[in-house]
Formats: structure tokens, C-alpha cells, sequence
């Protein structure tokens, strides 16, 4: 029982770290109704960025990590003006080439800058664990939880209780009203890819000690993020962050039964098939996901 | 008698298709002033026109200044434009509709001026934390209007406000509008496909059709006009 334990807690770390990744998928879809590829490539940059930083030039863990969320803020916006904003109006197509296209981009730019060698990221948080009852919990993975959850919870405050949260809220739900309320749209939506580019920053520095940091990192961790994201209903904030931390927890799960003869066809391989697997299954059965709402339109 | 809102010869246009011609009217400080017309004839046109919502050309001045730009500069000149279908954000609470009504103001005290705003209101006190789409349509319809009062307008301009409404609650919704005006001395401009309740309201009115004046006037008079009653009071 208690490694059964253990591994929950460690699937909730990992499925903190989708979650959060999902959240910065479901704001933008929810904003502008486009799904950004590119999210996990830019989350890749900005942990690159705060490698750079603590590695080569002495920064200590936090400062570099608050920095770097300052920066991907910066960088959200400024994708959403110069690259997005510009192709709005077209197709739905339009805007998924040019996320893809921007994916590569930034792919390409981190190689550019940082080549494509691993790198050993050192982890804000201490090496061992420590025992609840017979339950060994890694700092690590406590740690990874509260980060992610804390972010989401400010977040989540941060929409329900501020003016400009609530004016990004009306802009997400019905945008012509708002602007006759006076609220500018159009800002309101680069604040939105501002603050998923720092969901995704976040995701990216939990992610990198324990994945080891390339210009690949984020690649399987989107579609993980995706399935969180489509689970719990791409339009609904909680159900991305439920979602995340259920299929965190379902994956280790799955590989604790596989040990014991169930699900013994479960291996490490099947991990990124079973979330695409899930993908498929919930868009075929239940396209709404657990969260979201049936999408009615009116003819 | 100056006028709060001075339109001169203003055109709008959807894609290549001109839906106002050329209108010219005015809406008088402190006044109710009416637009009637059939279908199509540019009444909503007209209220886009004001806050910016459509492509327009021609002058449009509030208080003297001419307005530019887009709604969003409207609201911040003054204007409280409730859209023709309700024009709530029907996914958040009764409370959030209001203190978004106040988005412009830098002088706002949000307590206060829901305090206020229900005063006309009553049942927002209870509700205030129901999802606005769960509303009945009457009631969606003066959260609107409340929305509208929390920006503290210097013109409110009303789109078919009795669309799909009951009449006892169309009857309710106008005289709320008469006692603002009569008690605060609001400007209103609206837009009204029931021309007798339109008229009783306003003090003077714009008839439109395709897109221009065809007819104006004080209330009375218009009430009076044989073309005008035959046409749209039915009678």
C-alpha cells in the first residue's frame, strides 16, 4: 500500500506540471478559440532561460525563476502581437499552420542559441524524502505540487477578484459586449497569452530537473498537457487542472498495477500512447470533456 | 435646448452593403428621443453607428465633441449602448454584469452604485450571485439596463428592449426608463419596434426607412400623422 502511495503522490507532481500546461492551453482556447502548439516549445525557451541564468551567471534558483516568468509574460505578449494577432481574422487552419510554424521557430531558436545537448537542471527543492506513516514522499514531488497548485490558485484569485480578471473573463465569453462596456479586447487577449506563457514557464522549470532539460523537453509533456486539457473539457480552467492531475495520477498508477500482473501489458513506452489513446476516446465519446459543456449552436 | 448627441448625415456601412444613407438627427440633453421603423429600416444601424460598432462615415458629436474610434472609446466618452437580445455576459454573475457596467469609471465605488443601481431594481440584491443567463428574459433585460446605469452614462442608448418580452414586463422596463429620466434627468435614445409604447415614452421621434429620416417630430405629433399611425401604431 504504501508504494501505491508513494506513487500517486508522485503521479499528482507530474500531473501538477500537466495541469498547468493544460491551464495555458485552456486560457487562449478559451480567449481566442486557438489552440497553441506552440505552448510547450515557448515553455521550453523560457526554462532555457532560467538554466542560463543559474548556470552561467550565479543566480540562485528563485530570483532566475521569477525573472523568467517576468520574461515569458513579455514573450507571451509579444508572440500574440506580432504573430498571432495579425492572423486572427483567418481560418481556423490559418491560425493552426502559424502555431506549428511558430513551434518549429522556437525549437529552432532554442537549438540556435543553446545547441541540442542535455542538460542537468538542479532542483529548487532537496533531494530526499520524508515519511507520512510508511508513505516515503520525495521533497521533489511535494514541492512540484504546491508550486503548480500555488500558481493556479493565484491565478484563480487573480480572475475572480481583480477588475482586470474579470474584464479578461467578459473578453473570453462575449467580446463584442465588452468592448461596448468599454473593456480593449485586444489587450486583454495578449495579457491572456502573456499569462499562458507563464503557466507554461512554470511547467517547464518543474518539468526540467526530473526530465532533464532539451529542446525536446516539452514535446511529450504538451501531448500530456492536451490530454489533461481535452479530459476535463478544453474550455474549463478547473477541468484542465483536474484533468492533468488525474491522468498524472492514472499513468503512475498503471505502471504500480502492471508490476503486480494487471495492466501487465503497461509498460514506460505506453505512456505517451495511452494519453493520445485517451485524446481520441474522450473527443469520440464525450467531446465536452468531464468539465465542459456540450458546445450548442444556433442555426 | 442643446443637444447632447448631434448625428449629421452619417452613413454605415456593412461590407459593400450601406445600410444608413445619410441621417441626421439629434437627441436633446435630458430628453427620451425615439427611432421607429420596420425591419431593416437602420434603427439598430444607427445605435452601432453612435458607439462605433459599424463602419461608419459622417459626423457624430457627444456634447459638442466629435466621437471617434471604436466602442470601446464610446463607453469612455459616456455612452451606455444595451444591444438589441439582452446583452448580458449570460456565463457570469448578476454582481460581475454590474461591476463590469462600471469597467470606465475611475470614480466608482462599486457597493455603492450596485446599492444604487438596485434601488431600481430590487430582486439584483437577492440574485446578485446567480449566473446571468439563468435569468428570465425580463430579467436579463434590466440587468442590462442596470449595467448600463453602473457606468453612470451621460446617453443611454436602448435597442429594442421589449424584443420577446411579456408586455406587462415591456410596460415595467419603460417606465423605469421614464422615471430616470424624470428623477435624474437621464438621456435616452431608443431604438423600438413597438411604436405606440416608443412614443408614449419619448418626447420626440425619428422615423426611419432604408436608411434615412423619413419622419420627425414630437411624439404628439407623430402620434397624430395619418402615414404614421396607419403604418406602425396599427390604428
Amino acid at each position: 500500500m504504501a508504494d501505491f502511495l508513494q506513487q500517486v503522490v508522485s503521479g499528482l507532481a507530474s500531473g501538477g506540471i500537466y495541469g498547468s500546461l493544460a491551464l495555458a492551453l485552456v486560457l487562449i482556447h478559451r480567449a481566442t478559440g486557438i489552440i497553441n502548439f506552440a505552448q510547450g516549445e515557448m515553455a521550453t525557451f523560457s526554462t532555457y532561460i532560467a538554466w542560463t541564468l543559474t548556470t552561467n551567471h550565479g543566480w540562485s534558483y528563485w530570483p532566475a525563476f521569477l525573472f523568467t516568468l517576468a520574461v515569458s509574460f513579455g514573450g507571451g505578449v509579444g508572440v500574440y502581437q506580432v504573430v498571432i494577432r495579425p492572423n486572427e481574422r483567418g481560418s481556423v487552419l490559418r491560425v493552426v499552420i502559424v502555431t506549428i510554424g511558430l513551434l518549429i521557430l522556437v525549437n529552432g531558436l532554442v537549438q540556435l542559441i543553446w545547441s541540442g545537448e542535455v542538460r542537468a537542471v538542479e532542483s529548487p527543492f532537496p533531494s530526499g524524502t520524508f515519511t507520512v506513516g510508511e508513505v516515503a514522499i520525495a521533497y521533489q514531488d511535494v514541492g512540484t505540487i504546491a508550486v503548480s497548485l500555488g500558481v493556479v490558485v493565484l491565478l484563480w484569485l487573480f480572475f475572480q477578484f481583480t477588475k482586470i480578471g474579470l474584464a479578461m473573463r467578459a473578453a473570453a465569453v462575449n467580446p463584442a459586449e465588452a468592448r461596448l462596456v468599454g473593456v480593449r479586447v485586444t489587450w486583454m487577449l495578449a495579457l491572456g497569452w502573456g499569462l499562458a506563457a507563464v503557466l507554461g514557464a512554470v511547467a517547464g522549470m518543474l518539468a526540467a530537473p526530473s526530465v532533464f532539460l532539451d529542446p525536446t523537453m516539452m514535446q511529450a509533456i504538451l501531448i500530456y498537457a492536451f490530454a489533461a486539457a481535452v479530459l476535463g473539457g478544453i474550455d474549463s480552467p478547473v477541468g484542465a487542472v483536474v484533468g492533468g492531475l488525474f491522468l498524472g495520477v492514472l499513468l503512475n498508477v498503471l505502471s504500480w498495477l502492471s508490476q503486480y500482473g494487471l495492466f501487465d501489458w503497461f509498460t514506460e513506452e505506453l505512456r505517451l500512447p495511452t494519453a493520445l489513446a485517451i485524446i481520441l476516446g474522450v473527443l469520440l465519446v464525450r467531446p465536452a470533456g468531464i468539465f465542459g459543456r456540450q458546445a450548442v449552436r444556433k442555426v | 435646448m442643446t443637444a447632447l448627441l448631434e448625428l449629421h448625415e452619417v452613413r454605415a456601412r456593412y461590407g459593400p452593403v450601406e445600410a444608413l444613407h445619410g441621417i441626421t438627427l439629434e437627441v436633446p440633453d435630458g430628453e427620451i428621443v425615439a427611432v421607429l421603423g420596420a425591419n431593416g429600416a437602420g434603427k439598430t444601424t444607427t445605435l452601432r453607428a453612435v458607439s462605433g460598432t459599424v463602419r461608419r462615415s459622417g459626423e457624430i458629436r457627444l456634447a459638442g465633441k466629435p466621437l471617434r474610434g471604436g466602442p470601446e472609446a464610446a463607453a469612455r466618452a459616456g455612452i451606455a449602448h444595451v444591444p438589441e437580445g439582452r446583452g448580458t455576459f449570460t456565463e457570469l454573475s448578476v454582481v460581475e454584469n454590474l461591476k463590469l457596467g462600471a469597467y470606465t469609471r475611475r470614480d466608482r465605488n462599486l457597493r455603492a452604485d450596485v446599492e444604487r443601481v438596485a434601488e431600481w431594481f430590487p430582486w439584483i440584491h437577492d440574485r446578485s450571485d446567480q449566473q446571468a443567463g439563468t435569468l428570465s428574459g425580463g430579467e436579463q433585460q434590466m440587468l442590462a439596463l442596470a449595467r448600463a446605469l453602473m457606468a453612470r452614462p451621460r446617453l443611454l442608448m436602448l435597442d429594442e428592449p421589449s424584443l420577446g418580452l411579456a408586455p406587462m414586463v415591456v410596460r415595467e422596463i419603460f417606465r423605469i426608463v421614464r422615471e430616470l429620466n424624470a428623477q435624474e434627468g437621464l438621456t435616452v435614445l431608443v431604438v423600438e419596434q413597438d411604436a405606440r409604447i416608443a412614443l408614449d415614452t419619448a418626447s420626440s421621434a425619428y422615423v426611419l426607412e432604408v436608411g434615412r429620416v423619413a419622419l420627425a417630430g414630437a411624439s404628439a405629433e407623430l402620434r397624430a400623422d395619418e402615414a404614421v399611425r396607419r403604418s406602425y401604431l396599427g390604428y
